[in-house]
């Protein structure tokens, strides 16, 4: 017998197409609160999954059952194959973590901060590598109070990466950074992901997610109430198309009821919004040529992912959701 | 090339990275000039202040028995500075850093890691330990070279007692941390203890000066025990039974409470 026989590790456990994190029917309740309610989702490997939700929607408790932070009161988290309620030490080797409003001592230094975390792992990856891949070679000996809150961040990152883990989870990546720093933390992201690891990316910047995501769970009173694509979930049901025309002269508004794709026009300022099938533009514009009437512009309007999310949560962003 | 080793991942999960951690806090410790003030040289300068500062404390007792007869005052304070040693990083640092540590979410990071957080509380433990170590044998030195005062008769003893007296105080330190929602907080509950303590451990009345009510009443308090037992140690008394028992009963308890009460999360 030359047959080498494995210990039940991670590789042994996932071939391929097992999904990296399978969440189903996860509950959890604080006393008389009810933070998650029912949660089923799954992420596949080199995915980036964004779970998005109001705050107080039940993605950070979700995350932090993901982590083996919290015990939940049902259902069932397998984060490449381990439970972390029950088996949490692989969980931990393999599934990196930022979390959100976690600092570090004000006077440790960047790089000791790196070279202190990659200590904990079995197979950690090289600090020196990380300290370059998030651009924080030049701060390798500032201590973390004297970082800005974009550096800070960056390191929080590198610190979920220093274990060399196959599951990157990231909360509220982005909140508190300057437009800038957010558009280098994406990239930063998609650079991750491109080096194998699988993120799951929570979030409720729903540009955030519209730019990284793969697909996106979006989670409201502790429940999933969509998930899909960015796309997909924007478009919605209604797999129409709306564009704003600024037309030289008045319209005799009957010219373009009378096309079967439109579906509905109103007057946006001196626009026209027009919306309909998906050959509304070409009809519509053929038709007002046949006129002799040319636009002076013509915008497309995509629907965007917040448009899908307000109409499904069915509430501003800011409201409270109690 | 990552390869996956065929080792259990569990083997060393929540040691490995131990000493590393203890480095860092060591580290940190040390870059913090209020907490090396405090825990290593406060002890020494109050020696020195009081030994040079207030009169009479060179003088010879005269109106007291053996042994304490033909000492002088600043020899009684020198044992008890291992107890202000003791006390000002148990009730100061150590309830400080475990509040800011869960304030900030330190300990919520560790617990997303193979270390434990429980990890960072032991590293704090050892490096708290060397400092309180620093400050009493700083604080001894001086004694013994600026004001030539005697050293433990009962050395061993004495150790015990430090030991113990240490023991007792970050019992104290460890529950107040594990409670106080911010380090701020817990360093101010820290110093509501400290001065009664220090008062009962004869800061003000040293040995065989203090009250007899006061002294039946600080034999049952951790640092009333501790500075007790530790003249006794170090003017050959004889046994401090019941202040052995009591600091012990004091850091049992206090470690115990603590285990059950400690919060990891704001």
């Amino acid at each position: 017998m030359n047959t080498i026989t494995r210990m039940p590790t991670v590789a042994s456990s996932s071939p391929g197409t097992a999904p990296v994190v399978q969440v189903v029917g996860l509950r959890k309740t604080y006393g008389s609160k009810v933070a998650v309610d029912d949660v089923s989702f799954e992420v596949a490997r080199g995915e980036i999954v964004g779970i998005l939700g109001q705050n107080g929607a039940g993605k950070t408790t979700t995350v932090e059952a993901l982590a083996g932070l919290r015990t939940a009161d049902g259902g069932t988290v397998r984060v490449l194959g381990h439970d972390p309620q029950r088996d949490p030490a692989p969980v931990r080797e393999l599934l990196g973590v930022q979390l959100q409003e976690s600092r570090l001592p004000a006077k440790l230094r960047v790089a000791e901060a790196l070279r202190l975390y990659a200590s904990f792992y079995a197979d950690p990856r090289d600090p020196e590598e990380l300290l370059t891949l998030l651009g924080l070679q030049d701060k390798r000996d500032t201590p973390y109070q004297k970082l800005s809150g974009g550096q800070k961040q960056r390191l929080s990152i590198a610190l979920a990466l220093v274990g060399n883990p196959q599951v990157a989870i990231l909360d509220e990546l982005t909140t508190g950074l300057d437009p800038q720093a957010r558009r280098e933390t994406w990239d930063l992201i998609e650079a991750v992901r491109d080096s194998g690891v699988t993120i799951v990316l929570v979030t409720h910047f729903m540009d955030e997610a519209e730019r990284l995501c793969d697909r996106v769970v979006i989670i409201d009173d502790g429940r999933v109430i969509a998930q899909g694509t960015p796309g997909d979930l924007a478009r919605g049901d209604h797999a129409g198309v709306t564009f704003r025309m600024r037309l030289p002269q008045p319209l005799d508004a009957a010219l373009l009821v009378g096309i079967d794709s439109v579906t509905s026009m109103r007057e946006v300022g001196r626009d026209l919004e027009v919306t309909g099938g998906a050959t509304v533009l070409p009809d519509v514009i053929i038709a007002l040529h046949s006129c002799g009437l040319v636009p002076e512009e013509v915008q497309t309007i995509s629907p965007s992912l917040e448009d899908a999310f307000v109409a499904l949560v069915g509430r501003p962003p800011q409201e409270d959701p109690s | 090339m990552t390869s996956q080793t065929l080792t259990p991942a569990s083997s060393h999960t929540g040691t490995r990275g131990l000493s590393a951690l203890i480095t860092a806090e060591l580290r940190l410790f040390l870059r913090d000039a209020g907490n090396v003030f405090f825990v290593v040289a406060f002890p020494t300068v109050l020696l020195i202040g009081m030994g040079l500062a207030i009169p009479g404390m060179r003088e010879p007792i005269t109106d007291l028995p053996e042994p304490w007869l033909g000492l002088r005052a600043v020899d009684l304070f020198v044992p008890l500075m291992l107890c202000v040693a003791a006390a000002t990083a148990g009730l100061s640092t150590v309830p400080a850093y475990l509040a800011s540590y869960r304030e900030t979410g330190v300990l919520r990071r560790m617990a997303t890691t193979p270390m434990r957080p429980q990890g960072v509380l032991f590293a704090q433990a050892v490096v708290q330990l060397a400092g309180v170590t620093a400050g009493g044998v700083l604080a001894l030195a001086v004694g013994s070279l600026v004001f030539d005062a005697p050293m433990a008769q009962n050395p061993l003893l004495a150790l015990v007692v430090f030991l113990l007296a240490t023991a007792s105080m970050f019992g104290i330190g460890v529950l107040i941390g594990g409670l106080a929602p911010k380090g701020a907080t817990a360093s101010g509950i820290g110093m509501l203890i400290y001065f009664p303590m220090l008062f009962l451990a004869g800061l003000w009345t040293p040995g065989p000066m203090m009250p007899d009510a006061v002294e039946a009443i600080a034999t049952y308090t951790p640092l009333g025990a501790a500075s007790q037992a530790m003249s006794e140690a170090w003017f050959g008394l004889g046994m401090p039974w019941v202040q052995l028992v009591v600091m012990l009963a004091w850091a049992v308890l206090m470690f115990t409470v603590a285990a059950r009460t400690f919060r990891w999360e704001v």
